[in-house]
C-alpha cells in the first residue's frame, strides 16, 4: 500500500471511530424522560461489557486452561470488591503462574 | 467532587492495561510490515483497540476503501450505544464542544470506569481520565514499535487478560448489589456464548454480536425491572434485594 493510501485509510478509520462516539453525545443533550428508554440505558453498560468479556476472555491467553484460571481469579477478587488494578494484575499473575508450570 | 485529579487517578489502571495492549498492537503492526509511523499515527488519531487491530489487517492486505469503512463501522457501532448511555450521565449544562471532546475519549474502558461514578460527570473529570489513558495508549504503541526483540511470549500472553479482568472488576460489584443487573449480565453472557459457539451465528462479526447481546439483555432488563423515575435526575442503578427494582 502506498503512503498516500495508508494515510487515507487512517483518516477514514479515524472518522468511522469518532462519528459513532460523537453523534449521540452531541445530539442527545436532554435527559431522556421515557422510563423504558432510561432503564434500558442504565442496564446497557452491563450488557455490553459482559458480552465483550465472555467468552473471549477464555481464549485471551495462550491456553484455555490459563484463560479459565485467570477468569476465575478475576471473578473471585471482583466479587470481594477489590479494585480494578488489583483484579487486573492478579489475573495476569495467575495466568503467568499457570503457564509457567 | 469529580475533579481533574480524581479523573486522572481513575485513569491509571486503564493506562496500565492499555500499555500492554497497545504495546502488542505496535509490535504486531511492525511484524505485518507496516511503516513504523503508521501504528503511532493510528493510535493518536483513532484511540480504539479492536478497530486498530482490524486496521493493520486491512492495510497489510491492501483492502479497498469501502471495505475499510464497513469493517470499522461495524466494529465501532457499539460506541453509539455507549455514547448515548454516557450522554445521560454528564452534567446538565455541558456545552456541545466539550461533549465533542469527550466523545473522542469514549473508549470501552473509559466508559466503563466513568459510569461507575455516582455524581454527574464533569468536564474536568473526563479530561483527567481521558488524558491519562490516552498517554498510556500512545506510550505503549511507541514502545511496541521500538521494541526490537519481542517480550517473552509467556509475559505477553499473561498480559492478554488484563483488560478483560478490568471489565469483570467493573461489572461484578454492582451485580452483587442488584439482582436485575446480575440477570442482565448472565443473560448477555449466555447470548454471547451462543453467538460464538453456534456455527451459523459465529459468522457474525463481534461488533454486531456485542450490540445484539447488549440490547437484548438490557432491553429485557428494562422491561422486567424498570427503574422508578425521579424528577429531573438520572435514575440510580437499582440496589434492592427484591425482584422489583425500587430506587431510593
Amino acid at each position: 500500500m502506498s503512503i498516500q493510501k495508508i494515510l487515507l485509510v487512517i483518516l477514514i478509520m479515524a472518522l468511522c471511530t469518532y462519528l459513532p462516539r460523537m453523534l449521540p453525545l452531541a445530539l442527545f443533550r436532554q435527559k431522556i424522560k421515557n422510563q423504558y428508554i432510561s432503564s434500558l440505558l442504565c442496564y446497557l453498560p452491563y450488557g455490553i461489557l459482559a458480552a465483550m468479556v465472555f467468552p473471549d476472555i477464555f481464549s485471551s491467553t495462550a491456553s484455555i486452561v490459563s484463560g479459565i484460571t485467570g477468569t476465575a481469579a478475576a471473578l473471585f477478587l471482583a466479587y470481594r470488591r477489590r479494585g480494578l488494578l488489583t483484579v487486573s494484575i492478579s489475573a495476569c499473575l495467575t495466568v503467568f503462574v499457570v503457564s509457567v508450570r | 467532587m469529580l475533579t481533574f485529579r480524581k479523573g486522572f487517578k481513575d485513569g491509571i489502571p486503564i493506562a496500565l492495561g492499555y500499555l500492554s495492549v497497545s504495546f502488542a498492537f505496535g509490535m504486531l503492526a511492525v511484524e505485518k510490515g507496516l511503516p513504523l509511523w503508521s501504528p503511532v499515527l493510528l493510535s493518536i488519531s483513532n484511540f480504539t483497540g479492536t478497530g486498530q487491530f482490524a486496521g493493520i489487517d486491512l492495510i497489510s492486505s491492501n483492502a479497498g476503501l469501502w471495505e475499510v469503512v464497513f469493517t470499522i463501522l461495524v466494529i465501532n457501532i457499539r460506541y453509539m450505544l455507549m455514547s448515548l448511555s454516557l450522554s445521560q450521565r454528564l452534567v446538565k449544562d455541558m456545552p456541545v464542544w466539550q461533549r465533542m471532546v469527550i466523545a473522542f475519549g469514549n473508549t470501552d474502558e473509559i466508559f466503563g470506569v466513568s459510569i461507575q461514578q455516582k455524581e454527574p460527570l464533569t468536564m474536568r473529570y473526563m479530561t483527567g481520565i481521558i488524558l491519562c489513558s490516552y498517554t498510556g495508549w500512545n506510550a505503549g504503541t511507541v514502545l511496541g514499535v521500538l521494541a526490537s526483540s519481542a517480550l517473552p511470549v509467556m509475559v505477553r500472553t499473561a498480559l492478554g487478560i488484563a483488560l478483560y479482568a478490568m471489565f469483570i472488576a467493573i461489572i461484578i460489584p454492582p451485580a452483587r448489589e442488584s439482582k436485575p443487573i446480575m440477570k442482565v449480565i448472565v443473560l448477555s453472557v449466555l447470548l454471547s456464548c451462543v453467538f460464538s459457539y453456534v456455527p451459523v451465528l459465529s459468522g457474525l462479526g463481534s461488533g454486531w454480536t456485542i450490540i445484539i447481546c447488549g440490547v437484548i439483555s438490557a432491553g429485557l432488563g428494562a422491561y422486567f425491572f424498570p427503574l422508578e423515575m425521579k424528577d429531573s435526575d438520572t435514575p440510580d442503578v437499582p440496589d434492592d434485594t427484591d425482584e422489583q427494582a425500587v430506587i431510593k
